[in-house]
């Protein structure tokens, strides 16, 4: 095999890599604020199972919650088991990321300076105007760093769909490597997850020139 | 007709009493200093008047209209679209600022009364260029917090309070955070205020100016009002304590 069609070969599960990447952020950007809301409840019982939600979530691989996700209904309820990978595999990565966005956005949340609600409470906005209209955008500013590095990871760990053999571009290239006994394969998968990495880097830089006009 | 009445105001935090009988009222277009040692309950009691803090008795009530009742026990809030109105009535300008970083001085003044107030757009921009040229800041409606001075952020804090039309404005402080030439300015924007009868209560350290400005001086400590009256009783203080604090200035 060559090296064009090792790579051609590959780059049809790109498509794949880039269906986890951006569906997993479009999932869990917004549960991960959820759960930071949840996190920060006024019921402690909601504050208790979030925080066990987060522990769990980052305390195990997200190889095993893919396992989990894809055959636990199976082995629990004796459901069948879905030949749509596609859906298992979001769901557990969501879940995931949720977990580790929730943190970021709470250390965002807890740094905006008290005087903040305040000055809104005497104005008259209400909590939601307050969270949405004043603190918001001022924590999206200051996590944009720690997003930046979870969005690299992100990108990385497309790899371990894998372990549900959907078919992404690693998984292709693992195929690849076995049929032919070569490691090429792992060469290009790595030049692919760095070549995508360079273009979040620079996405994300863009976004935070974007935020620096306040201070 | 007075605008603030507060009756037998109890705060504490723990166990700890931190403001103990309060009592307190300011007629339409009085100016009110409150004057005192840290710690003895000034800004608290500004907290609890703007319900940023919430009182555990007594009474709190602008014009007509009950934020807090007294209970007798203690004290109980009025409902959540109650205070909503309650806070129209009030503006208050912190130590340090608190503008919105994000946003332009412009939007820092417009958002609220928009927002909240529902006025047009149209006229929130009208009022509040009209308040910025007062405030001497015409030229910097477009700039951002952070690249203003102390005093220019406090002048747009000022004005953002203004914007909302309130029948009384607080103070805590305002020039606590600034250098002696940068107080000279908000001094002069809060005596300018005075003059057009504007009511006002004013938590300061800053004693000659609250002697000139003020209709009426309350001296606290320890969470007590100590003494209150005429101006003239920061050159003429009657009590013990208050004569042993003034000294400090003179």
């Amino acid at each position: 095999m060559t090296l064009t069609s090792m790579i051609l070969k590959m780059s049809e599960g790109l498509g794949r890599t880039c269906a986890i990447f951006f569906l997993t952020l479009l999932f869990s950007l917004p549960l991960g604020l959820v759960v930071a809301a949840l996190r920060r409840s006024r019921f402690a019982a909601v504050r208790m199972l979030t925080r066990m939600y987060i522990s769990l979530l980052r305390g195990t691989p997200l190889m095993l919650q893919l396992l989990v996700v894809a055959y636990g209904p199976f082995y629990l309820f004796g459901m069948s088991v879905s030949r749509n990978k596609l859906v298992p595999t979001i769901i557990a990565f969501a879940l995931n990321y949720a977990a580790y966005f929730a943190e970021i956005y709470r250390s965002g949340i807890e740094s905006i300076p008290q005087g903040q609600y305040e000055a809104a409470s005497v104005l008259g906005y209400s909590r939601g105007q307050t969270f949405f209209r004043i603190v918001l955008p001022q924590v999206v500013k200051r996590i944009l760093p720690s997003i930046t590095n979870e969005v690299i990871t992100l990108v990385k760990d497309t790899s371990l769909a894998f372990t549900l053999a959907y078919m992404e571009m690693f998984s292709i290239g693992k195929q690849i490597a076995n049929s032919q006994s070569s490691f090429m394969p792992f060469i290009i998968a790595g030049v692919f997850y760095y070549v995508m990495n360079l273009v979040v880097a620079f996405v994300m830089s863009r976004f935070e020139s974007a935020m620096a006009y306040y201070r | 007709m007075n605008i603030l009445e507060i009756e037998h105001l109890r705060k504490q935090f723990g166990d700890r009493e931190v403001l103990s009988d309060i009592s307190l009222s300011v007629r339409e277009g009085q100016v009110v200093s409150i004057i005192g040692p840290s710690g003895s309950g000034k800004s608290t009691l500004l907290r609890c008047a703007t319900l940023l803090e919430t009182m555990d008795g007594g009474s709190l009530k602008y014009l007509d209209r009950y934020a807090v009742r007294d209970t007798g026990s203690g004290a109980e809030y009025a409902s959540q679209a109650e205070l909503k109105a309650v806070r129209s009535c009030f503006g208050l300008v912190f130590q340090n600022f608190n503008l919105f970083p994000h946003y332009t001085v412009l939007k820092n003044i417009v958002e609220a009364p928009i927002l909240i107030q529902k006025r047009s757009k149209e006229e929130a921009l009208q009022t509040a260029r009209e308040l910025l040229a007062k405030m001497g800041l015409s030229d910097r409606e477009d700039a951002y917090p952070y690249q203003l001075s102390g005093g220019q952020q406090q002048r747009v804090s000022i004005a953002r309070a203004l914007a909302m039309s309130p029948k009384i404005l607080f103070f805590d402080e305002p020039t606590s955070a600034l250098d002696p030439e940068l107080t000279g300015e908000i001094l002069k924007v809060i005596r300018a205020l005075a003059a057009e009868h504007m009511t006002m209560v004013i938590v300061t350290h800053e004693m000659a100016f609250a002697r000139d400005v003020s209709d009426h001086v309350i001296f606290m400590d320890g969470g007590h009002i100590v003494e209150e009256g005429e101006p003239d009783i920061i050159t003429n203080p009657r009590h013990e304590r208050t004569i042993q604090f003034l000294n400090r200035f003179n």
